[in-house]
């Protein structure tokens, strides 16, 4: 069963359309990522779901009920905001009962529901304080309370760790994945952050230009792809892009390409056939974390490794790991590496390639082949 | 250690004081000239407030501008109860009232309006609002003169003339322009997500008005009730064309009082029916003058 059914959804605002036909389902209890980057209608989505944003061409269902000329009140739905939008002028206590009186609930279930929300998120301290004399993460919490006590169908979230800083907006994040757990939930929850998409959506759609790119259990976003846009955007630092041809390598297929030094480089696919008969371009899509320094080892541990040899141009160590910059043809490749046995600055190294995780796209469609 | 501290003590440098001693300098001409200038706006205040403790006799023999030499509250109960305006001698406490009775009506109605149509061209866009606001904007701008003859005409058909009311459909109409403006500028700051948590939350249009916005609005609404007390009070143009008598408001009463031909002119009766006049809104500014600057200046809550 699906709480939240969305199909082929369209958006203009006068001649600009912003949404062409957006298709996601969110099962009972499922946390759906929205993200991409910001333009991508992500956000006039979730105010579509909302009901705060017209319909222009599609139908929205929340349960089985056709939601698309429902007032947002009706809904049954509770937001969360990027601004967290508490009532600046009504304490805590206000903030959340405006909703419940706003809607006629009797008296004992609004003091039953603040009790039981606000020992939840444990802001009893907090109920007779104005938002002014919050802390970030105190007002968002409040924000999320003021949507608990609703006990929607739905949760929305529009960007709600946007306006933390970095410390806080990872605790925070921890927090609404222990909320979503323990309440379950369908939620929505827009982002850019593709780390917070990961981390915390049971399905992502990645968004693009207002159409839904791929809609996947986050591993199988990062791992494939359904194209270049998403393999780009997925993944902090991004996956490498090098052009290659297929060529014939013995009885397997393979990429090639040209090194550094001019001559021509072959990576043996790992599973190569299908689609990828020699004889034609391809984009090879190669994650950082995917090249490592070559060694015995490390042929006996993954099948797939093919190697290159690559001089290394820049090193950035950030503490945990060592980012290098390395030369391949004219582009340069970004390598993601132990800090032990890290790459040098000028220094040849050879390279071993886990092909077994990489991409191969078409360079024309740009999609995963 | 030692060596630091006698360093301190020792050195003097010329050019910090030399830079101290203009600095000094500035300030004395700009304090100066200050003083200058207020007590050139001071002067026919001071005037006016001397006068009206003043004999007539002594006015006539030492003139307008002179130290008092005689001192009374006669010109004040005068001015406000007896003295004989445009054939009646009941002051000017009749038409003190009828400026009461004009600019508190007229100020609530204009403001509440004002309130609800930034409400609407700021959080209910609609097509063509900004055109409607544009539209509205011109009453800025068009100067009140040019509306006359408008309302000459409109005033006689729906039987206003010579009434209090009629000024006060005058003033709410005459203000809504800036009522608007100042309303709709800072709503237009408020964040749309709390109008739209609040529809989430099931509040309607009115609800969110009242429970949201107009709790929010107190610097706003202080700012638009002073200018449109200060300004309704102190118009006189409306008055003096549209009431005659004892329907006229204090503005134009002082006028009729200032140019009563037939009598001798009583500087100290005038000087006191004027202060009169004037203390409301002087009040108004008193009690309301930080808030005045402060929401001017503020922008709307983060």
């Amino acid at each position: 069963m699906s709480s939240l059914t969305i199909r082929n959804i369209f958006k203009n605002f006068g001649t600009v359309e912003v949404l062409k036909g957006i298709d996601i389902e969110a099962k009972t209890g499922e946390f759906v990522a929205l993200v991409g980057p910001s333009g991508c209608g992500k956000s006039t989505l979730l105010a579509m779901i909302a009901g705060l944003e017209s319909v222009s061409r599609g139908e929205i269902y929340i349960g089985d009920r056709l939601v698309n000329s429902v007032a947002p009140k009706d809904r049954d739905i509770a937001m969360v905001f990027q601004s967290y939008a508490l009532y600046p002028t009504m304490t805590v206590r206000e903030n959340m009962l405006f909703g419940m009186q706003s809607r006629g609930v009797p008296k004992a279930e609004q003091v039953a529901a603040i009790e039981r929300v606000s020992s939840f998120l444990q802001i009893q301290a907090l109920l007779n304080r104005k938002p002014g004399q919050l802390s970030g993460g105190q007002r968002q919490r409040v924000a999320m309370g003021r949507a608990l006590v609703r006990d929607p169908q739905l949760f929305l979230f529009d960007e709600p760790l946007s306006n933390l800083d970095a410390k806080l907006r990872v605790e925070m994040r921890t927090e609404i994945k222990k909320l979503h757990s323990r309440v379950g939930k369908t939620t929505v929850y827009v982002t850019h952050d593709q780390v917070e998409a990961m981390t915390l959506a049971s399905r992502i759609a990645v968004m693009h230009q207002g159409s839904v790119q791929q809609f996947d259990e986050p591993q199988t976003v990062y791992d494939r792809p359904a194209n270049m846009f998403v393999a780009g955007f997925m993944g902090s630092p991004a996956m490498n892009f090098i052009p290659a041809d297929l060529v014939a390598d013995g009885n397997k297929t393979a990429v090639s390409f040209k090194a550094a030094d001019g001559s021509m480089v072959k990576l043996a696919l790992y599973n190569g056939a299908g689609d990828k008969a020699p004889g034609r371009r391809v984009i090879l899509g190669i994650r950082p974390e995917h090249l490592f320094r070559f060694n015995d080892d490390l042929k006996a541990q993954k099948p797939g490794i093919a190697t290159l040899t690559a001089p290394v141009e820049l090193v950035e160590p950030t503490g945990a790991e060592t980012m290098a910059v390395m030369r391949v043809g004219d582009l340069e490749v970004l390598g993601r590496f132990d800090p032990d046995g890290a790459p040098r600055t000028g220094e040849n190294i050879t390279l071993g390639v886990d092909m077994a995780h990489a991409c191969i796209f078409d360079p024309e469609t740009q999609r995963l082949i | 250690m030692a060596d630091m501290a006698v360093a301190n003590v020792a050195t003097f440098d010329a050019e910090a004081a030399g830079a101290r001693r203009r600095w000094v300098a500035g300030r004395v001409v700009i304090y100066a000239i200050l003083v200058l200038f207020s007590l050139v706006y001071l002067m026919p205040l001071v005037v006016v407030i001397l006068n009206s403790f003043r004999d007539l006799p002594e006015i006539n023999h030492n003139g307008l501008i002179a130290w008092p030499r005689s001192f009374s509250f006669d010109s004040w109960f005068q001015a406000w109860g007896s003295y004989c305006v445009g054939g009646t001698c009941q002051g000017v406490k009749g038409n003190f009232f009828n400026s009461l009775a004009m600019t508190i009506p007229a100020t609530i109605i204009s403001t509440a309006l004002g309130a609800i149509n930034g409400y609407i061209l700021s959080k209910w866009k609609f097509k063509g609002s900004d055109i409607l606001f544009g539209c509205m904007m011109l009453g800025v701008f068009i100067p009140g003169q040019l509306a006359l003859m408008p309302w000459a005409y409109l005033l006689g058909k729906i039987h206003l003339t010579n009434s209090v009311y009629g000024l006060i459909l005058i003033h709410c109409v005459q203000g809504v322009s800036f009522t608007t403006l100042f309303c709709r500028n800072f709503y237009v700051n408020i964040p749309d997500d709390l109008i739209k948590a609040a529809r989430i939350d099931g509040a309607g249009f009115w609800r969110i008005l009242w429970k949201i916005i107009l709790p929010i609005s107190p610097p706003i609404l202080i700012v638009t009730v002073i200018w449109q007390f200060t300004g309704i009070w102190n118009e006189f143009l409306f008055g003096v064309i549209f009431t005659s008598g004892t329907q006229q408001p204090i503005t134009a009463a002082l006028v009729a009082l200032g140019s009563g031909g037939l009598t001798v002119h009583a500087y100290n009766v005038a000087s006191a029916a004027v202060l009169i006049g004037a203390l409301p809104p002087l009040l108004v500014y008193f009690l309301g003058g930080k808030y005045f600057v402060r929401g001017l200046t503020q922008g709307a809550i983060k």
